[in-house]
């Protein structure tokens, strides 16, 4: 065992703890109230908040002491288990803010969504390091698919949208391994695509393509790629453009094109759909370079950012910590994800790797759209900022999440 | 590719989210404010104006409460509209098209219904307040006169406009600020400091209790009781035989250079700009653009100062050793001079030494001196800013300093004033070209309160401290440099004797000689301006303004005013009498040449006033 700690990897654990500390630290000053009385009153957002933490140190020693196998053994087993408990939510599931994604027990709530994400990496990561899958065949692919799927597909009408929308972040391992480049290539095009449809027209989006098009195609001295594949990309995002329209007027709701409205900047209205964004900008806005300072925060305190416990926490480290304060944190998450990236490019088993990458994905894709929304760039999504957020499930979720992986990658040298 | 991607993706994520950090927290200052205007309610608690005293410890000004229905519109519950239009004596209309305004405004914070109520309005209302929800009374201060006249001089309040907060941050919107007079000037010391609270706000607009524990919070300072100059007995005197005139009467206590009266006419009620009438009475009085109420003519209006301007003529002479007291010269009803000009005289014995030259008020004697004093130079250029520098001396040409929040420089030209006009050195020009200046016509202008400080000076026999209204502040006397140090002329004092004897004979012999006042030695100079008005495009000679400048007692001058009735005929017919009458009124605290007063009571000028607009023809100086 001795010789096992040694093996951790003591940067990352010290990252963690610094960010569920400073994550604390904002939860008591956006939970405030003017009775306030221990740090451990679980009456309080901040004392639950507290009792996680602890917990979340116990949860840690149990997962760094089980065997490294353990978990690439166990992963079908927990997937399903996993499955299982999200599709309980249909019939035992209390209902939340709208979305039925919570299991009661006594006064305390379950969000098995957090835990899926770690159920479906070791899935993931098991299927593709199995010796006879080959991400590069198309039968495998959707396999893999499937797996990452169907969890996303059993949280999404839930409702919600924003843990299944997390679920994208599976791509990175899968590129890592091994996924043709064109995922990338046509997600990004049709992501553009959308987008500017949306700023601007149909017509003049169409008009861009065909002329890059052809600049491309002109231009580019290894002319490998034939015309037909140049063509077919110009007609699908010519089609996907004129059919932006329809996916926005249509499949959308309402609520999701307000959204975007306001982060398109094509709607203002600080009272209502963009109270939340509005609210928000302005809480970061008046931190300055060095913020008001701890719990004098006045947006903070006069609770004009609402859920500023949970997916809002970062307007409060702007407010009260100002540019210098926010900067650190996002520093120290964007350490914390190279951290991860590097340890998973060192791992030997492709396990361990995929799990890694999955990792790092999650954590990312939580951390850009959270912080992104919260800073007006990105449509209102709600999932919270890993580590920082109030709430036990989410905090539990993101320990389990990373350290099986520094269990897994303290074990990278006794593989085979 | 595959194992750099999410490093790349994730290290730019990161610089998109830092300079999005930066350009909220630091770049853009626009959130600053608004956080502030979101979460803290600043709620001010405004000290009580200072009171105003006269020289005599009368009170002229203090507050009295006013009451205002606001409203907060989101707080509105149905109400009985008819009953609480008939309290507020409006129609249902009004207060629906108030309502919607203040809707507009802000249906969450407070709008103006109805402001001031009457004392008879607000002791109804009150006991009926709780059945109309959403309305309240707000309690203001407003300014309560004891006095009906020195408007001019006290000012008034107004409600701040939109150009003082933006640029005086002291002030916010519906914040009350002084305005003209003493209440201007004075702003900063009679409204104290308001005190703030900063209260931390929720979303809901409740109040979460003082920001910071109230480290930020300030006690409002009360503001400080003044004591003015202004004798009120002497003031209202003044405005009550200035009434049918226009014009304007500075009475000076030489001695401190404190002004005991400041008088305009026409004028009014100081109480007329405070109330619900205020804006109304304002908009009349502004608008009022032939009599011009609100032009303080005691401190604004330039007028030639005419003879009394001989005097300080004489002092120049005098100390440029240019002529000698005995030395005399004839008059053959006026002065020639160049190809055939003349500069008339009325009709007196003569030749004349200075004393009787001052007594009859010689033009040709004045014409004589003055040319003397420019002629003493090689150059006019040199010799008239010799002159004007002498003139300067007395606060003439310039702004006097005092501090009263209004004035004029008057003018006194300098050589390079005739230079231009008379485009030297392609053209000269020679001493005769100023001869008007001798008798205080032509280019000299001299606003009422200047003409005052001369005579105080002259009183003062070679000095005078600078006019002011401040005397105490809280009980004790200003301590103000530019108030408390004697200012002293070019003049040497032993040259004033003769002109002094010249002024007592004015009174003693001269054209003053019937406006004596028993029991008291004055000393004085009759004034007649021509003056001139454009009517149609045509240049009109109107009726001469009467002027009068004096002091007394001669030998320990108590008081020195200067009086200037427009189109008043000559000096001693308006100005002379009303001199007069103000000097015993104050010495004597009584009136014994009730004749006079009555003379003046009686005469009215309105009718010289309203010629320009009936063309009726001037008949001048007859």
């Amino acid at each position: 065992m001795p010789k096992t700690i040694s093996q951790f990897d003591w940067l990352t654990i010290l990252i963690y703890f610094l960010l569920v500390i400073i994550g604390w630290v904002n939860i008591y000053s956006a939970s405030l109230d003017d009775t306030a009385t221990s740090f451990f009153d679980l009456d309080k957002v901040y004392g639950k908040q507290m009792l996680f933490i602890f917990l979340s140190i116990f949860l840690i020693i149990i997962l760094l002491s089980l065997e490294a196998k353990f978990y690439e053994r166990f992963s079908s087993v927990i997937y399903i288990f996993s499955l299982i408990s999200i599709i309980g939510l249909f019939f035992f599931g209390k209902t939340i803010n709208g979305a039925t994604s919570w299991y009661a027990i006594g006064s305390f709530t379950i969000q098995p969504a957090e835990f899926a994400k770690v159920a479906t990496a070791l899935a993931l990561a098991k299927f593709i390091s199995d010796i006879q899958t080959n991400i590069r065949n198309w039968a495998d692919q959707i396999k893999a698919f499937i797996i990452i799927a169907l969890p996303a597909l059993i949280i999404l009408p839930q409702p919600d949208a924003g843990s299944a929308m997390v679920f994208a972040a599976f791509f990175f391992p899968l590129y890592r391994e091994g996924l043709s480049g064109a995922y990338l290539i046509t997600g990004t095009l049709g992501i553009l695509v959308f987008i500017l449809t949306l700023v601007l027209s149909p017509i003049w989006v169409s008009i861009g393509a065909t002329g890059l098009v052809i600049f491309l195609y002109f231009f580019t001295k290894r002319k490998r790629t034939g015309i037909m594949v140049y063509l077919s990309i110009l007609i699908m995002a010519v089609a996907l453009s004129f059919s932006v329209d329809y996916i926005f007027e249509n499949i959308f709701e309402q609520r999701h094109r307000d959204r975007f409205n306001i982060v398109l900047g094509k709607e203002v209205d600080n009272r209502g759909i963009g109270y939340n964004t509005n609210q928000s900008e302005i809480a970061v806005g008046s931190g300055s370079w060095f913020g008001k300072g701890w719990t004098e925060g006045t947006q903070t305190k006069g609770n004009f950012v609402p859920e500023q416990d949970t997916d809002y926490i970062f307007s409060t480290v702007g407010e009260e910590w100002g540019f210098v304060g926010s900067s650190v944190v996002v520093l120290l998450f964007i350490f914390l994800m190279l951290r991860i990236i590097h340890m998973a490019e060192r791992q030997k088993s492709q396990f361990n790797r995929v799990y890694g990458y999955s990792v790092a994905g999650i954590l990312f894709v939580h951390f850009f759209v959270n912080i992104g929304m919260v800073l007006g760039i990105f449509p209102t999504v709600g999932i919270p900022l890993p580590f920082f957020s109030y709430g036990g499930s989410g905090l539990w979720g993101f320990t389990i999440l990373l350290f099986v992986f520094i269990k897994l990658d303290s074990e990278r040298m006794s593989f085979w | 590719m595959r194992k750099i991607l999410l490093y790349i993706i994730v290290i730019t994520s990161g610089i998109i989210f830092l300079a999005r950090l930066f350009y909220l927290q630091v770049l853009d200052d626009s959130f600053v404010g608004l956080s502030e205007n979101n979460a803290i309610k600043v709620v001010y608690d405004y000290p009580q104006r200072g009171f105003i005293y006269d020289r005599n410890g009368e009170l002229l000004v203090s507050n009295q409460p006013s009451y205002d229905v606001m409203v907060i519109p989101r707080n509105l519950k149905p109400f009985d509209t008819t009953e609480l239009c008939n309290i507020l004596s409006i129609t249902p209309d009004q207060l629906v098209e108030r309502l919607d305004k203040a809707k507009i405004y802000s249906p969450r914070l407070p709008s103006v219904v109805i402001p001031q109520l009457t004392k008879s309005e607000y002791a109804y209302l009150a006991e009926k307040m709780r059945k109309y929800e959403g309305f309240y009374i707000q309690k203001r201060s407003l300014r309560d006169y004891y006095t009906e006249h020195g408007a001019n001089v006290l000012g008034y309040i107004a409600e701040v406009n939109q150009r003082i907060v933006s640029e005086n941050p002291y002030y916010i919107s519906g914040d009350l600020i002084g305005r003209q007079g003493v209440e201007g000037y004075y702003e900063e010391l009679l409204r104290g400091v308001k005190g703030v609270k900063y209260i931390q706000k929720d979303r809901f607009n409740r109040d979460l209790g003082p920001y910071k524990e109230g480290i930020f919070d300030t006690l409002p300072k009360k503001g400080n009781d003044i004591t003015i100059t202004i004798d009120a007995e002497l003031q209202k005197y003044g405005e009550i035989l200035m009434e049918n005139k226009r014009g304007g009467i500075v009475a000076i206590e030489p001695a401190t250079g404190e002004i005991l009266a400041l008088v305009t006419a026409p004028n009014y009620d100081p109480a007329a700009l405070v109330g619900r009438k205020r804006s109304e009475n304002f908009t009349k009085l502004w608008l009022d653009s032939i009599s011009k109420p609100l032009f303080d003519r005691g401190l604004l209006a330039e007028y030639p100062p005419g003879s009394p301007f001989k005097t300080i003529n004489a002092l120049i002479a005098l100390q440029e050793d240019v002529v000698t007291t005995e030395e005399r010269f004839s008059c053959h009803g006026g002065y020639f001079y160049g190809r055939g000009r003349k500069m008339g005289c009325h009709p007196h014995a003569g030749p004349l030494d200075m004393v009787p030259g001052i007594a009859q008020s010689c033009n040709a004697y004045f014409a004589n001196v003055y040319r003397r004093i420019i002629e003493k130079y090689p150059t006019p250029q040199e010799g008239v800013d010799t002159w004007a520098n002498h003139l300067e001396s007395f606060g003439l040409g310039g702004y006097l300093g005092s501090d009263l929040s209004t004035g004029r420089p008057g003018k006194i030209p300098t050589s390079d004033y005739y230079n231009q006009i008379y485009n030297f050195p392609t053209y000269k020009w020679f001493s005769t070209a100023t001869l008007s200046n001798a008798i205080g016509q032509g280019e000299v202008l001299m606003t009422p309160i200047q003409l005052a400080n001369m005579t105080a000076a002259i009183a003062n026999r070679g000095w005078f401290y600078t006019p002011h209204i401040l005397k105490e502040i809280e009980g004790s006397s200003i301590k103000e440099k530019e108030f408390t140090e004697k200012k002293i002329t070019t003049i040497d004092p032993e040259h004033f004797g003769p002109v002094v004897e010249g002024m007592h004979e004015v009174y003693k012999s001269g054209t003053a000689a019937a406006l004596r006042i028993p029991g008291i030695e004055i000393a004085g100079k009759t004034g007649t301006a021509e003056n001139f008005t454009r009517i149609d495009g045509k240049r009109v000679q109107l009726t001469d303004h009467s002027i009068f400048v004096a002091f007394a007692p001669v030998d320990n001058p108590k008081i020195a005013l200067a009086v200037f009735v427009e189109n008043g005929y000559w000096g001693g017919r308006y100005a002379g009498r009303i001199a007069g009458l103000i000097i015993e009124k104050y010495l004597k605290g009584e009136i014994t040449r009730t004749d006079m007063e009555d003379w003046i009571l009686t005469h009215s000028l309105e009718d010289e006033y309203a010629k320009p607009l009936t063309g009726e023809p001037f008949r001048i100086n007859q």
